[in-house]
């Protein structure tokens, strides 16, 4: 991908540049977790050490002795609903007679430092009485079970029957694929900034989220305030990868600045990062695939487990994303599939980039392999005999109407150059192992290995994400307005994008991201170039007609000829060519816009129905290094060819193809929270390890530009898609590599030498 | 709390007096909490992901490894110091123009990183540069502008010699 450099006007196409970029680089940038205030506190939470136990008691006597301590609060202190959460509200602000999870927070407090919140959540005295954890998901949903909340253990069921389920075919290939769970790991950690109004009958809050609207809508409730009273402006977000979906700290930062009337702090470390925010869901997905002779897919038997943990937070979603992925980006006539997500003592899980399709592909990918093996065919043309295009039905029933550029995804991908083979004399960084200089470099095998995803964009199932933005042109300056968590994704460098392009201007302010405008949704699913995108480019063509309306009165013509052209304004069918600053030179246009895609329904008992929005695709071959005998690998390289429907920035784009590469790298070899008995094991940077700039392979990437007629812009949300066949890619290469079947991720050492 | 102490630190050549501090807390603390400097971030404790690198006497450091109170006698130099007038370093600028920085958290520490690493080295080979970057973890860009980045100061700074 060669990017262009030189600098034109930033419209939609170039790689117009972050506006917080100079910020950043100078570390001036506000993350949430800079903000201060005068005569702020500190807050810091109590986590329960147990994953099951019922609170006998609690003792806050000693912690209010220590000096510095301003509150201290329990379930008794919360003033609304005691319980919250984005589906359903299953999960309690503090635990109030059970706790379900090692990390369930039961109290919080304030304090003048940091250190004096440290002891004094060491001072409180709790008693519990230890109950047996429920870690096994099949035993959670299994007949015996019993029920460890009010709400029972079976978070959602969902079947889909297509077709004839009796069918088969010559070639019957089956596989059960483990995927373990892993963190989002954003470095910003969780933080927040509460500053309760004079006379306590609201709060001002700066957090670091995905969507601040539904942050409000909880928080409202546990606090007993209408929602107006709540606002909130986002913080600097230091990544989210949909660990931010769910809120965290917003009510305890809230209920403590309420309580002692002063700004509250908080942020949590990185252990407790750990356990403050839902985690990718580990699930079991079991699949058998039917073909013909020749390697074409007749029929999928399937069945997921996803262990959602404690409290539901988007499992119910989740699994619908990954059952309604089961036949991939390839056709399927018939097919049985069965999905559970259950309840258990382990961390909650819930949203991470992907989102129940990066189970799904793990396991649709492995058994490509195995139905290209059986039929006697390459990987690349299993694949290609199968891929979907536009105009297919899906095993919902649901027709395929987005652009689909499957075989083209797959072609262009095997087209990219493969690397050279690893020198003799490579340097020792460069092999399985790395600086632990562990390999014997005469013993190392390359293999290679494909994947390709199909990934919905957008809310599913009948919800209405819409999204919200303003526009306000005047002096030729364009002020536009929106509530989109700019996460790191670039919508701030997207929006003024579209503002120049449509209408015409150079200048553009972007107003404060907060509460005081409608929603955007959420930063997730892909979205926001579509949706935001969408009311944003609805906002300013709305104020463009204005804007045409008002030149044509003035010069007696018809807005209906006028266009703009560069910062101009010009007439179409005459001579007129005015600036975009002098025609809107002491008017003001100001038009809000809100965009809704169109909609979605609910599956019916057979998971039939038309439940997404859209879809988007991607290719991805891997080469790896492996050393067989200790079970080490290297990524050497990743070549992928993205269906994006239209590059509205070059930069952008490669930033989110190569990040979520990384993503899938870390969930292929090297990502996994590891829990024993309910018990997180490795909840620091020094035990789950995060690739690093030396893990980090070549990647060489495609953008497929197919514009989709659907899309406001003819753009695809790009964020996920990149994250999500690349580690079933890695994993096949793994395969090809040592010639054993694995069907875990991420893939361990032992996995590949024992 | 007990244990506190008046003490003062120099910090991108400035003495900043450091008032009534515990003896616990960390460089990075004091310079974001108490020294109004949070350019510097913190993400691990751990000294894992450099996002809260700054240099002492020469050397890159995690500072929230670091008890400020033995810093007292160090030139400390962080983030805020490098483009004091205003005016942005190479490093900076390729950052933003090579596509360098998403979420920005890890920014700072890498920015300090590479301007350390090149003050030793004006023309790293590709794996000194990865050897050197691989204590600052970065989440969102998968490193692929970040080594852009470097490369194209590399570049510069050796058309300009």
């Amino acid at each position: 991908m060669v990017l262009t450099k030189t600098r034109q006007r930033d419209v939609l196409g170039h790689s117009a540049l972050r506006p917080d970029g100079t910020a950043k680089v100078k570390g001036d940038f506000a993350f949430s977790s800079d903000l201060w205030a005068e005569n702020m506190l500190w807050g810091a939470t109590l986590r329960s050490p147990h994953p099951h136990a019922r609170i006998v008691s609690i003792d806050l006597s000693k912690a209010w002795k220590v000096t510095g301590v301003e509150a201290i609060i329990t379930a008794s202190d919360v003033p609304g609903q005691l319980t919250y959460g984005l589906i359903s509200e299953d999960q309690p602000v503090f635990a109030f007679d059970v706790v379900r999870y090692m990390g369930e927070p039961i109290a919080a407090v304030a304090a003048d430092h940091p250190e004096t919140c440290r002891r004094a959540l060491a001072a409180i005295e709790i008693t519990y009485e230890i109950l047996p954890p429920l870690t096994d998901p099949e035993m959670s949903i299994g007949e015996q079970h019993i029920p460890i909340h009010p709400d029972g253990n079976l978070i959602r069921e969902q079947r889909i029957v297509r077709g004839d389920i009796t069918a088969t075919g010559p070639i019957v290939v089956e596989g059960t694929y483990i995927i373990g769970m892993q963190d989002q790991a954003f470095l910003g950690t969780e933080s927040a900034l509460a500053t309760p109004d004079h006379d306590g009958g609201g709060v001002e809050v700066y957090v670091a989220t995905q969507w601040l609207h539904e942050d409000r809508k909880q928080m409202a409730k546990c606090l007993n305030m209408p929602e107006e009273k709540v606002r909130l402006t986002l913080g600097g977000v230091g990544g989210a990868f949909g660990a931010r979906e769910d809120i965290s700290l917003q009510v305890h930062t809230s209920l403590l600045a309420l309580r002692t009337g002063r700004p509250v702090k908080m942020q949590y470390g990185r252990e407790e990062s750990f356990f403050g925010h839902v985690h990718r869901h580990p699930a079991k997905v079991w699949m058998k695939h039917h073909a013909t002779a020749e390697g074409e897919i007749v029929k999928i038997e399937a069945r997921f487990l996803f262990d959602g943990g404690a409290y539901s937070s988007t499992s119910a979603a989740v699994l619908l994303n990954g059952i309604t992925h089961t036949q991939g980006p390839y056709r399927c006539p018939n097919a049985i599939v069965e999905g559970f997500a259950s309840r258990t003592n382990n961390p909650p899980c819930g949203a991470m980039r992907g989102f129940g399709v990066v189970q799904a592909c793990f396991a649709h990918e492995g058994q490509m392999d195995k139905i290209a093996e059986a039929a006697g065919i390459s990987p690349v043309a299993v694949r290609l005999l199968n891929a979907i295009r536009t105009g297919d039905t899906l095993i919902t029933g649901q027709i395929l109407e987005s652009v689909a550029p499957v075989e083209r995804c797959i072609r262009e991908t095997d087209a990219l150059p493969l690397p050279p083979p690893l020198p003799t004399d490579a340097h020792e960084l460069l092999l399985p192992g790395g600086s632990g200089l562990t390999a014997d470099r005469r013993h190392i095998v390359r293999g290679i290995g494909y994947g390709v995803s199909i990934k919905n964009i957008m809310y599913s199932e009948g919800f209405d994400d819409y999204s919200t933005a303003r526009c306000i042109l005047k002096d030729g300056v364009a002020t536009i307005k929106f509530a989109t968590s700019e996460v790191g994704q670039g919508f701030v460098t997207l929006a003024p994008q579209i503002a120049r392009s449509v209408l015409g201007v150079d200048e553009v302010v972007t107003e404060t991201i907060d509460t005081q405008i409608g929603s955007a949704g959420s930063t997730s699913a892909s979205r926001q170039t579509w949706m935001s995108g969408g009311a944003m480019d609805g906002a300013c063509r709305m104020v463009r007609e204005r804007l045409f309306e008002h030149v044509a009165a003035i010069h007696k013509l018809d807005p209906l000829q006028l266009a703009i052209e560069n910062t101009d304004v010009v007439d179409t069918r005459g001579h007129l060519r005015i600036p975009v600053s002098e025609a809107s030179s002491g008017v003001r246009f100001e038009e809000t816009f809100e965009y809704h895609h169109r909609p979605t329904e609910d599956l019916d008992e057979n998971g039939q129905g038309n439940c997404h929005v859209a879809f988007a695709f991607v290719a991805h071959r891997a080469v790896v290094d492996v050393d067989p005998e200790l079970g080490l690998v290297k990524v050497v390289q990743i070549a992928t060819a993205q269906d994006v429907g239209r590059v509205l920035n070059p930069l952008s784009v490669l930033g989110q193809i190569e990040g979520g590469i990384a993503q899938g790298l870390g969930l292929a070899v090297m990502e996994e929270i590891i829990v024993q008995d309910g018990k997180v094991r490795n909840p620091s940077f020094t035990d789950y390890l995060l690739p690093t700039a030396l893990d980090a392979p070549t990647v060489i990437a495609s953008m497929i530009e197919e514009p989709d007629p659907q899309a406001p812009m003819g753009a695809k949300g790009v964020g996920e898609p990149p994250c999500i066949s690349v580690t079933p890619a890695i994993v096949a290469a793994i395969r090809n590599a040592v010639g054993k079947s694995i069907d875990r991720c991420p893939v361990r050492p032992q996995d590949i030498c024992l | 709390m007990s244990g506190h102490q008046n003490y003062t630190l120099n910090v991108n050549g400035t003495e900043h007096p450091v008032k009534d501090a515990w003896i616990g807390e960390s460089l990075l603390y004091v310079l974001r909490e108490r020294l109004g400097l949070p350019g510097s971030k913190g993400a691990c404790e751990q000294g894992e992901c450099g996002s809260c690198t700054v240099v002492i006497d020469g050397s890159a450091v995690c500072s929230c490894l670091v008890m400020a109170a033995t810093a007292v006698d160090s030139q400390i130099a962080t983030i805020e110091g490098l483009a004091e007038d205003g005016t942005l370093t190479d490093v900076q600028e390729a950052f933003i123009t090579e596509g360098a920085v998403q979420c920005g958290f890890c920014t700072p520490g890498l920015v300090m990183a590479v301007h350390h690493l090149l003050e030793s080295n004006d023309n790293p080979d590709e794996m000194t540069v990865k050897e050197a970057l691989s204590g600052n973890i970065c989440r969102c860009t998968g490193y692929g502008r970040i080594f852009a980045a470097v490369d194209a100061v590399i570049a510069q700074r050796q058309a300009g010699k």
